[in-house]
């Protein structure tokens, strides 16, 4: 418990340390990034719009650094992240909170699947060394080392001609309006295949690679003898000997990429123009779009930390050696 | 209750490897364990004791393999049977409930994220799948206060107990099914003294309560000599000589066995010199021809290098009950 709370205190360190920094470095741009901004929408932002983003920028110079750094934290504990300028005068949550949804149904269910099916072929493979399954591993190692991008625009190029099942671009058909409806979920679902087995294919190979490695490297181990020595079933050595064991660096593995889900899988959602944030963020960047780019920057830092505490737990859980009394 | 047979190794082969790569490291092994004895193998390391010791059970890791010879379990009131020809279904239902093995590492040998009452009852549930979980759970804190654990201790982790405790809960849950067999694999040498005569006076009190014979795997003699019945001695994968522990401690024949008896202090008696085997333990890929150790044998002469001298029982006065592989007290009647 103690253990825990010290990484909380950690982790909310980071947290400060980042959103510092992301306090800090539009400060260090030289000129003046809001003005040249605000010339494009000359007469479309209302002055408190523009007073908010001084203050996000810091081209507030009226006020000092000190006040300046203090309304900065009380915006963003209002969740104010100002607006953005790609699609003003929406504020830059709301932008966000559209499209991160995309990207963590997307993302988060292929991450999950992948976890599941790659750990449990690797159990298979490590448990029955020279099984067929160890005849599909030269092809997942090249298919790990191929990036997602890549293998998207093979799939594009192979799979998602005209008059194809699967959609080349889009999140949807264009023209249906978002909602849980027979209309729009199918649709959506269509949409996703593509970008989905893309991420699939090219992650589960390292989940096989790793989990194999970990159940040889386990199945050395003096207790794994004991158990085949007890007369245990194949099955129980296997699973709550063998695999238990082999799963524990695997699983933070799993609990650090599900907070690379927000930004790490980027430029498969340019590929395929999913409507999740990697794409908002790379529009954000083309579009010189600097709250978006905040806002966006600080969505992926707290999932990494979320992530990390996760993992944290989740392997408290699993490891009786990592619980400490008291 | 002793005399009878319980197990019987017969021209045990074990190498490690395939072919012309494969290392021999048990060759034509020839032993028999009694019922109710202790029965000591020693000799230094690399000799092949735990390679035996896994042979038997058919736990070699890989790329160990039996390349031939036999098992022979006696069951009590049963048919005896080959264990080296059981299925994978009746060499699992064979394995705990009538041989089970502590081995050497037993410091790693608990799953470390399972609580030790899993692991105990595991094994129970395993094998007599009909007995209640209660009843498992009883049977299992029983073997604990049985090796000295406070049964307080089922919901301690592996990582939570001392090195001791665990050495004697791997004990215990040997114990666990009342096997004929127990096999220690050097279960002390990880422990201090005071500890080691501990844990093996209570092993042996508990075996005269219960009845299972032992085969005691150590480098160190002078535990066999005050604990064993009986000891083997092996050098370069096979057995040298074997005699009552008696014997063997007074008047031992082998060479090697001398020099074994040499390297540490009288327990009991003169004091004698400290000897200690000059030379080191042969490379089991270029084996020595004749008698394997022959190199380091300070009475090697003429037929040494030349000939394999075979394990039987020596003629002499004190040749009973006992057996020599050595070209000074050539075999009368070979053992196999
Ligand atoms: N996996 C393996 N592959 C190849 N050779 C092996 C393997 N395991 C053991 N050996 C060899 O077999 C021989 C016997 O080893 P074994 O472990 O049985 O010795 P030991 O008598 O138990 O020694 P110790 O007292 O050190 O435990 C050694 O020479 C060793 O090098
Ligand atoms: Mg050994």
């Amino acid at each position: 418990m103690k253990y825990l709370l010290q990484r909380i205190a950690f982790y909310l360190f980071t947290a400060w340390a980042a959103l510092t920094l992301n306090f800090v470095i539009p400060r260090m741009i030289p000129g003046d990034p809001v003005k040249s901004m605000i010339s494009r929408f000359q007469g479309q932002m209302d002055p408190d719009a523009i007073e908010s983003l001084y203050v996000l920028f810091g081209i507030d110079k009226q006020a000092g650094i000190w006040d300046q750094y203090v309304d900065y934290w009380g915006q963003l504990f209002r969740g104010d992240l100002g607006l953005s300028f790609t699609s003003f005068p929406s504020p830059v949550s709301e932008v966000i909170g559209t499209s991160v949804w995309w990207t963590v149904l997307l993302v988060g269910i292929t991450t999950a699947l992948s976890f599941a099916i790659g750990t449990g072929l690797g159990v298979l493979a490590g448990w029955r060394r020279g099984s067929w399954i160890d005849g599909l591993l030269p092809a997942t190692t090249f298919l790990s080392s191929v990036p997602y991008f890549w293998l998207g625009l093979v799939a594009i190029a192979l799979l998602a001609g005209p008059g194809s099942f699967f959609p080349s671009s889009g999140g949807y058909e264009p023209g249906l309006v978002p909602a849980f409806d027979q209309y729009f979920i199918p649709s959506a679902i269509q949409h996703s295949l593509l970008p989905a087995f893309t991420i699939l294919i090219s992650s589960v190979s390292g989940w096989i690679l790793s989990m194999r490695n970990m159940m040889v490297t386990v199945a050395a181990e003096d207790y794994i003898t004991v158990a085949h020595a007890k007369g245990l079933p194949e099955r129980r050595v296997a699973l709550s000997y063998a695999a238990r064991n082999a799963l524990l660096p695997n699983v933070s593995g799993f609990a650090l990429s599900l907070g690379f889900i927000v930004g790490g899988t980027l430029l498969v959602e340019i590929v395929f123009s999913y409507p999740g944030l990697g794409y908002l963020l790379f529009r954000a960047v083309g579009a010189k779009d600097y709250p978006l780019m905040q806002g966006i920057f600080l969505v992926i830092t707290i999932s990494v930390l979320l992530a990390n505490l996760l993992a944290d737990v989740v392997y408290m859980l699993l490891d009786p050696r990592t619980r400490k009394e008291g | 209750m002793t005399g009878q047979p319980v197990l019987e190794i017969r021209n045990l082969d074990v190498d490690y490897g395939l072919g012309d790569q494969a290392v021999h490291a048990v060759r034509e092994v020839n032993l028999t364990l009694h019922r109710g004895e202790v029965l000591g193998l020693a000799g230094e390391s690399g000799s092949g004791k735990s390679t035996l010791a896994y042979g038997l059970t058919r736990l070699l890791p890989p790329p160990g393999v039996i390349s031939g010879g036999e098992v022979i379990y006696h069951p009590p009131g049963g048919e005896p049977y080959d264990v080296l020809g059981l299925s994978d279904r009746e060499l699992r239902a064979f394995r705990w409930a009538e041989t089970a093995i502590v081995f050497q590492g037993a410091m790693n040998s608990l799953n470390p994220v399972h609580k030790i009452s899993t692991q105990l009852t595991d094994v129970i549930k395993a094998h007599q799948p009909n007995l209640s979980a209660a009843a498992r759970t009883a049977r299992a804190r029983e073997m604990l206060r049985l090796v000295g654990i406070s049964p307080d201790r089922m919901e301690s982790y592996p990582h939570q107990l001392s090195g001791g405790m665990r050495q004697r809960v791997m004990i215990g849950m040997a114990l666990a099914l009342e096997p004929q067999v127990v096999i220690m694999d050097e279960p002390t040498t990880a422990l201090d003294v005071v500890m080691q005569r501990q844990i093996l006076g209570q092993l042996i009190e508990l075996r005269e309560r219960l009845g299972f014979s032992v085969i005691f795997i150590t480098h160190d003699l002078s535990l066999l000599v005050e604990f064993s019945d009986r000891i083997a001695i092996m050098y370069g994968g096979r057995i040298v000589e074997e005699a009552p522990a008696e014997t063997l401690y007074r008047d031992p024949m082998h060479p090697y066995s001398q020099g074994l008896l040499g390297s540490f202090p009288a327990l009991r008696g003169p004091r004698r010199e400290l000897a200690g085997i000059p030379g080191s333990p042969p490379d089991l890929r270029a084996m020595p021809t004749g008698c394997s150790f022959h190199p380091r044998c300070p009475k090697a002469f003429e037929p040494c290098p030349a000939r394999l001298p075979i394990l039987g029982q020596p003629d002499a006065p004190t040749g009973g009950g006992r057996t020599v592989a050595c070209w000074l007290h050539p075999a009368r009647v070979p053992v196999g």
